[in-house]
């Protein structure tokens, strides 16, 4: 009977059997199935993933009840881990506690673009909710037919579907002996809504938090395997920098050293951290170095080396516009910064019979594992990129540097091989924020009405480039250009810059025009969702009560990223030796359903008090291709002495999908200080970083 | 050389000046402690040496011969977390968590010290501890929590 009702239902027999291949240090799971059955297309033994379109890809409910949910996203101090089991375990009906999230190991996972753009809640918390919906109506199914009974009868609850007429209840586990389901997850399965959650929606603790603050949990840069080897890289002494000769004699005679060149590229491994560190100090490179552009010139160089079709229009600027009173033109510029990681870029290669397997703390491991593939001239299928909880990224670690070397100095030596890259590796050989010059010319009319609007960004990028203001006439441009240095991906990507200059420039009209920046605003916005959260920030910051006190400004700025909305205040005090304390922040944010207030909280929070740095004083200084500040004691971050008063208000709109929180607060932090300093001081700040020195000028 | 770590006698065969931090991780598996920056400018590495909070990436492994080392491994007993731990757990104050070592042990000094911490003295003596995720204001409140649980024991 229960067989014949099997070959009905839709699951696998016996498909994964999970073990744990190191025990203890490395909780490493690896999933064998059938062979027979995915005969095709399959490696002897390990078999590969099912098909996305299946919800046995996604969820996997095991005989003892574990609900292993597979994403390629990744952890790196978000919370996602904890975000996305909460909308599955919403969703399938069991307990969090249940609920095993399997991220970021390209053997086990889904293909994923990466964990960029403020899209895990949007995207994969949604085809997470998905999958588990699915699965729940999948087990209601095998249910119904072994009871007999109606589906509609049935329940589920705490991992189990029960029949309250009969009294009888399985348990997932139950229903599912541990097989696949293999069925497609529909895109016209009904989800709960956000205002009936019980278990997303609410405030539950990091997950696998204890195992952080035991020391306990290890991140790429703690891992061992045994007989594994430290490597360190040779870096060029400057940008631009050719490798014309080398000699390795020296390293290579120091015992257990293995000294690699290929190319460009001279690496070394050794048993211990001291004797590589040893052998890389004995290499003598001879470099060729080349004329570089230095900070000093970088904002007229990004201007004249646009590469892009636009640079004669860009030059024409906005014609004739009529009829208004009023006109602005300014320029903005931004100084690349750098996100530090506290975790560098670390990883740990291991080749076994032709096959890689590396763990790396990346943003994106299959973009690590395309990367890897394309260098050592291997099929995808060869190369397994596993990223544990990693020590943070903010946008920095989309890229495959560390990963790359240490699986070359891995096959040299035939060991496993693990690479951390020093602080100053990090900040000279990783990427930067771009840098960025961007000119705003406005016309508008002494009624706040504005007219017309020219924006011209220089090398920072699209994001955040068009504005949200009614205006009649207007023109934006992005003009990518040659970059001195590195450049990639930061948190919000170019908002930080666009939204800046945006809101700096605004600030400015609304003062030419004696009226008050939030009122100005508000005047010219027509976005509901911008408007509720610029009134939510100016009421809990009380933007309204009255006069300022003496020597003190306030200041406002509003944007949105990636479907979350922002609206930042500041107060800021001048003192008599025009030093700037930022006094007090508000940040009212709104991202949809909020799926667990206290992470999303300090999602905001980091984002304002990294903001904080960008703002006031991070910079990189650069000369002839050198970077100057290479260091934690050179390059200034936010310390918890540079932290403000900071106010958060969250909107919860459970009746708007939940977006993503860990890009939209950062854009508001820098230009409300700066609005704020206009306001107390009647000095409009046009770069970025604000403050370096920590005074006026 | 001979170094005592966690309360228990560890025999090790490197060389005198290389940094306590590496004889921890590499020789001795002890992972809690971060590396950073190299330059005790972030905290991540911050052990304990005769009760006093020191930055393990720029402290010699020789120096610590004879003195009494202890590393965010040696705070739970018998499966109980050390009061500030607990006030870590409960709270929920990080992100990444990857300073969580440091802030943690830097946080134990500060109360050994200083049994009621105001918000400017915590501010003060954990300001050399960075977390670059930015939950300053969350660790603040972490601490004050801490001393709660630790007078209250």
């Amino acid at each position: 009977m229960m067989e014949s009702k099997d070959m009905e239902m839709p699951f696998e027999m016996d498909r994964r059997k999970f073990f744990r291949l190191f025990g203890g240090g490395l909780a490493v799971v690896f999933v064998f199935q059938d062979v027979l059955a995915f005969a095709e297309g399959t490696e002897a033994g390990l078999v590969g993933p099912v098909p996305a379109d299946q919800v046995g890809a996604w969820i996997h409910i095991a005989e003892d009840g574990t609900i292993n949910v597979f994403t390629g996203k990744v952890e790196v101090g978000q919370n996602i881990r904890t975000s996305l089991s909460q909308q599955v375990a919403e969703e399938l009906h069991v307990p969090m506690s249940s609920v095993k999230m399997i991220m970021g190991d390209t053997d086990l996972v889904p293909a994923d673009f990466g964990t960029v753009g403020s899209r895990s809640t949007p995207q994969m918390g949604t085809q997470l909710r998905k999958a588990a919906a699915t699965a729940r109506q999948a087990l209601l199914e095998m249910a119904a037919g072994l009871w007999g009974v109606d589906v509609s009868s049935l329940k589920t609850d705490a991992g189990a579907v029960s029949d309250p007429q009969s009294g009888k209840k399985m348990s997932y586990g139950q229903l599912t002996k541990g097989r696949q389901i293999l069925m497609p997850v529909s895109e016209q399965v009904a989800f709960i809504n956000a205002a009936d959650w019980k278990v997303a929606g609410k405030t539950m603790p990091k997950v696998n938090g204890r195992s952080f603050i035991t020391g306990e949990h290890k991140y790429v840069s703690d891992m061992v395997l045994p007989g594994m080897l430290y490597a360190r890289v040779l870096r060029p002494p400057a940008y631009g920098a050719r490798l014309v000769n080398a000699d390795l004699s020296a390293a290579k005679s120091i015992p257990g050293a293995v000294v690699l060149q290929e190319g460009n590229f001279i690496g070394v491994a050794a048993p211990t951290l001291e004797t590589a560190d040893k052998a890389i100090a004995a290499v003598k490179p001879n470099w060729e170095t080349s004329k570089q552009p230095s900070g000093a010139e970088l904002f007229d160089y990004l201007v004249r080396n646009t590469t892009n079709q636009n640079k004669e229009k860009a030059a024409d600027g906005l014609q004739a516009i009529d009829g208004a009173e009023m006109k602005l033109d300014a320029t903005y510029t931004v100084d690349y910064i750098a996100h530090v990681p506290l975790e560098p870029r670390a990883a740990l290669a291991q080749w076994n019979d032709g096959k890689l397997t590396v763990w790396t703390g990346t943003q994106r491991p299959f973009g690590v594992q395309d990367h890897l593939a394309a260098e050592f001239n291997i099929s995808k299928e060869k190369v397994r990129v596993i990223v544990p909880d990693t020590g943070s990224g903010y946008g920095g670690k989309h890229s495959a540097e560390a990963a790359s070397e240490a699986a070359r100095l891995a096959r040299a030596s035939g060991k496993p091989v693990k690479l951390v890259w020093t602080r100053k590796e990090e900040f000279t050989w990783a990427y930067f924020r771009p840098a960025g010059v961007i000119k705003v010319s406005s016309a508008f009319n002494k009624n706040g009405e504005i007219k017309a609007w020219r924006f011209d960004n220089y090398n920072s990028g699209n994001a955040g480039l068009d504005t949200q203001y009614r205006i009649a006439r207007k023109e934006i441009a992005y003009h990518p250009s040659r970059t001195p240095l590195k450049q990639g991906s930061y948190r919000g990507l170019a908002s930080t810059a666009n939204v800046f200059a945006r809101e700096s420039h605004i600030a400015d009209m609304a003062r030419m025009t004696g009226m008050d920046q939030l009122v100005y605003r508000l005047k010219n916005l027509d976005d509901p969702r911008l408007k509720a959260v610029l009134e939510a920030a100016a009421k809990s910051f009380g933007w309204n009560s009255g006069k300022r006190m003496e020597g003190r400004g306030y200041g406002i700025a509003c944007g949105f990223e990636k479907g979350g909305y922002v609206a930042t205040c500041a107060e800021v005090a001048i003192g008599a030796d025009r030093s700037v304390e930022i006094v007090r922040l508000t940040a009212a944010f709104e991202c949809g359903a909020i799926v667990n207030p206290h992470h999303l909280e300090n999602q905001i929070l980091g984002a304002i008090v990294q903001g904080l740095g960008g703002a006031l004083f991070e910079r990189i200084d650069f000369e002839e291709g050198k970077i100057l500040n290479a260091s934690l004691s050179a390059y200034r971050v936010p310390r918890f002495k540079d932290v403000p008063g900071i106010d958060i208000v969250m909107i919860n709109r459970v009746d708007l999908p939940s977006a993503g929180a860990g890009e939209a607060p950062i854009v508001g932090v820098a230009p409300a200080i700066r609005n704020a300093i206009l306001e107390a001081s009647g000095i409009g700040l046009k770069t970025l970083p604000l403050l370096p020195s920590g005074k006026l000028a | 050389m001979v170094l005592t770590i966690n309360g228990k006698r560890r025999e090790v065969y490197v060389s005198a000046e290389i940094s306590l931090l590496n004889v921890l991780r590499d020789e001795l598996g002890l992972t809690g402690t971060k590396y950073g920056c190299g330059e005790g400018a972030c905290g991540a590495c911050t052990v304990h040496i005769d009760g006093k909070p020191v930055h393990s990436c720029i402290t010699s492994a020789g120096s610590s011969v004879g003195k009494a080392v202890v590393t965010i491994e040696g705070l739970e007993k018998n499966g109980v977390l050390h009061p500030v731990q607990e006030a870590f757990l409960q709270s929920d104050p990080l992100q990444c968590s990857y300073c969580a070592s440091g802030m943690v042990m830097s946080a134990i000094s500060l109360l050994n010290q200083n049994s009621s911490p105001s918000d400017a003295e915590i501010v003060a003596a954990m300001n050399g501890n960075i977390c670059r995720c930015g939950t300053y204001p969350n660790i603040i409140k972490t601490i004050k929590l801490a001393a709660n649980l630790l007078n209250n024991k």
